[in-house]
């Protein structure tokens, strides 16, 4: 009878146990990180933390490779199977939400304080994401080159106007001890150019669309500002000073590294490689201010919460739960990204004062602009890009930035001004 | 003059054969390149590709990009899933589209030449354009399983498989050969008192070899080869083909001698396959004209 007793309550246990652990609601997961090792052993560390600091929810991860993500989502919607949970390239989340993939998170008062704006997905007054880490460019230099060139080295307060910077180009070009002046990255013929040359025809003056009403480019990418950003653009390539769209990707990889480029247009996520390679000559510089302000590209990938899920509540509290600094310092740490906060970036080996990217976060502070923040991004970046691609390869500049302006204006009218849908 | 002929006819052969190694060697070398590059260093890789060297394994040679491959991504399931859902469509397609040539070629019905047109046509649309559409059909398909009933097939092998089990080029290609065959074989068979299913599987199969290596290895490119589908289909890595697992490999820093050795690895089952059938499938190009 005692033997009974016993196996009758462990029996009462195991399933009081149990149950506890089923009364955990799943939420799918989705994350475009499939193939980087550290970025999974951060996140399933999450993951693991969030599941077992509470009984409501359960986060099960499903992993997809960066290049297929976009199309995997747009798909799953298409199908009507989209997860609790996803991430979001930061420009591509106003298009989603449009389209009424996301839906804005529940996230507690004063739960993004402290964060780079660059990190906060806003889209129609609502936060809709919300990043770990944002990223920034800064123009890789050596000092000792700049120091026998004569060259001064600019400051966030003090960057170099773009007469200087030309001037700049054109001497370290005919000291002939460079293939090129300057390497922009033009093998990479993807998000990089938006991203990368946008903040160009922005301190100019223009844009990819007029961001006072989101509802047309003329003026804004074919305007006068636009037109001297796109010869001064040309004016690269016909003058040799960087490397055309036929640039060889290992030649974008090592050329300055080897030397065969004096300059160097680049993101924080190759510093620390670039460091190794090159040491403490390496100097990461701000962007050239070229008459309105010197600008960079703001916003990454970032967290959401999908518009069919059963429990935004839960896909919320996970969120809010992953954007704890420790979290933010230990992606910062594993792949290098600004970490989304001061406190968590003064937790990093990298980002900590004194730390070998310190200035990056100072530069994603100071010089960072979000790309347009518009449904209608995703086509404003395929027709600038192929607008710039046109314009480097020879193409008459007001033809180049004409035939943009028409197909992005084309775009907007087709989708109603990308108004929400009712 | 009779010692000049055979001088003219060894330079003719000469020049032939430099040619064809000329041209041998420019299909060849980005396959040296690619194996070459796996055994490299991602620094020494790109270095080399300026130069001679990136085509000879000199350097720092190694395995290591190949074990970092499988650490990456799981190179095995991949590949796996792939042979798995290429092989069954290849022999069901082969069952499939010979069948149905076989109806095109030799039965009288009416509306043949009209239906067949009509399949023959949908070479010409591009799959992106039917993609969505046939994506919600087979999410809206029934499905049994360990859970019962289950609507969607999103997610399984069979949504990579019967989608393309039958297609407009693999009838096409078994309905021009089977046009060219002596129809007195298929009278004499059916004098003899064969049905029509033994005179397909004991008459015409045995004799079309050939086409049906040219069919299975057009297939077997096709489904190995396959991206969109798969990535539209495929949400759980439990089912990945080899070709979005690619995909793993491409992040901010692109580790190039992994990609080259997860080309490498996936390359491997197309030469073994195409090695297997190549004879019969020159014989094919050869009889009919047809190329791939």
């Amino acid at each position: 009878m005692k033997h009974m007793t016993l196996l009758a309550g462990a029996l009462a246990l195991s399933t009081a146990l149990t149950g506890g652990a089923l009364a955990q609601t799943e939420l799918s997961l989705w994350y475009h990180g499939a193939g980087n090792a550290v970025e999974r052993e951060i996140l399933v560390g999450i993951i693991d933390d969030f599941n077992s600091s509470q009984s409501d929810w359960k986060v099960v991860l499903e992993e997809f490779p960066q290049a297929a993500y976009n199309d995997s989502v747009v798909a799953a919607a298409v199908a009507g199977n989209l997860p609790d949970i996803i991430d979001v390239d930061g420009p591509v989340m106003p298009n989603w939400a449009w389209a009424g993939y996301m839906q804005p998170l529940q996230l507690s008062e004063g739960a993004l304080d402290g964060f780079l704006p660059g990190a906060i997905g806003k889209y129609n007054d609502e936060v809709y994401s919300v990043g770990l880490w944002d990223a920034a460019i800064a123009m890789y230099a050596r000092k000792s080159v700049l120091e026998k060139h004569d060259i001064r080295i600019p400051t966030l307060d003090q960057p170099w106007t773009k007469e200087e910077f030309d001037e700049i180009l054109v001497k370290l070009k005919d000291s002939g001890e460079f293939d090129y002046a300057l390497d922009l990255g033009m093998a990479d013929q993807s998000e990089w150019y938006p991203y990368a040359f946008g903040p160009f025809l922005w301190s100019f003056g223009g844009d990819m669309v007029d961001r006072s009403s989101y509802t047309t480019a003329e003026g804004a990418l074919n305007g006068d500002a636009a037109l001297e950003f796109g010869d001064w653009w040309q004016s690269l390539f016909t003058r040799d000073l960087v490397p055309g769209t036929s640039q060889d990707m290992a030649d974008r990889e090592t050329g300055f590294i080897d030397g065969k480029y004096a300059l160097q247009w680049n993101g924080n996520w190759f510093g620390i490689k670039t460091l190794e390679a090159v040491g403490d000559d390496l100097l990461f510089l701000p962007a050239p201010d070229f008459g309105n302000g010197p600008k960079i590209g703001a916003a990454s990938w970032q967290f959401g919460v999908s518009a069919t899920s059963d429990h935004p509540d839960g896909a919320s509290a996970f969120i809010g739960f992953a954007i704890q600094d420790k979290y933010l310092a230990a992606f910062s740490d594993g792949i290098g990204l600004i970490p989304a906060t001061a406190e968590a970036a003064a937790m990093t080996k990298s980002y900590a004062p004194g730390g070998p990217l310190e200035v990056f976060f100072g530069l994603s502070e100071a010089q960072a602009m979000l790309r347009p923040v518009t449904p209608g991004y995703v086509v404003e970046a395929l027709e600038f890009r192929k607008a710039l691609s046109d314009i480097a390869n020879g193409a008459d500049v007001a033809d180049a930035l004409d035939a943009a302006t028409d197909a992005i204006n084309a775009d907007i009218a087709r989708n109603n001004n990308y108004a929400p849908a009712n | 003059m009779a010692a000049v002929a055979p001088t003219n006819q060894r330079l003719k052969t000469s020049l032939r054969y430099l040619l064809l190694v000329l041209v041998g060697a420019v299909f060849i070398f980005p396959i040296i390149f690619m194996v070459v590059s796996s055994l490299k260093p991602d620094g020494q890789l790109l270095r080399d590709t300026a130069s001679i060297r990136a085509f000879l394994p000199v350097g720092d040679i190694s395995l290591d990009n190949y074990f970092a491959a499988f650490k990456r991504a799981p190179v095995g399931l991949f590949v796996f899933n792939s042979l798995l859902v290429t092989g069954i469509t290849v022999i069901g397609s082969l069952f499939l589209c010979s069948m149905a040539a076989f109806a095109f070629a030799f039965l009288e019905f009416k509306g043949k030449e009209i239906v067949l047109s009509l399949i023959i046509a949908t070479l010409i649309i591009p799959f992106e354009t039917i993609a969505v559409p046939m994506l919600m059909v087979v999410n809206s398909l029934p499905s049994i399983g360990p859970d019962g009933l289950t609507w969607g097939w999103l997610n399984s092998y069979q949504v990579q498989i019967v989608p393309f089990l039958a297609d407009a080029l693999t009838i096409f290609l078994f309905v021009q050969y089977f046009r060219d065959l002596p129809k007195e074989l298929i009278e004499a068979a059916r004098l003899d008192g064969a049905r029509w299913f033994q005179v397909y599987s004991l008459v015409i199969v045995p004799i079309s070899g050939p086409v049906f290596a040219t069919a299975a290895i057009l297939k077997f490119l096709a489904m190995y080869n396959q991206y969109l589908w798969p990535l539209m289909v495929t949400q759980s890595e439990q089912f990945r083909p080899v070709m979005v697992g690619l995909q793993y490999f491409f992040q901010l820093n692109t580790a190039w001698g992994e990609v080259m050795a997860y080309l490498s690895l996936i390359t491997l089952p197309v030469l073994a396959f195409y090695l297997f059938l190549q004879r019969a499938f020159i014989a094919s190009i050869a009889s009919t004209g047809i190329k791939g």
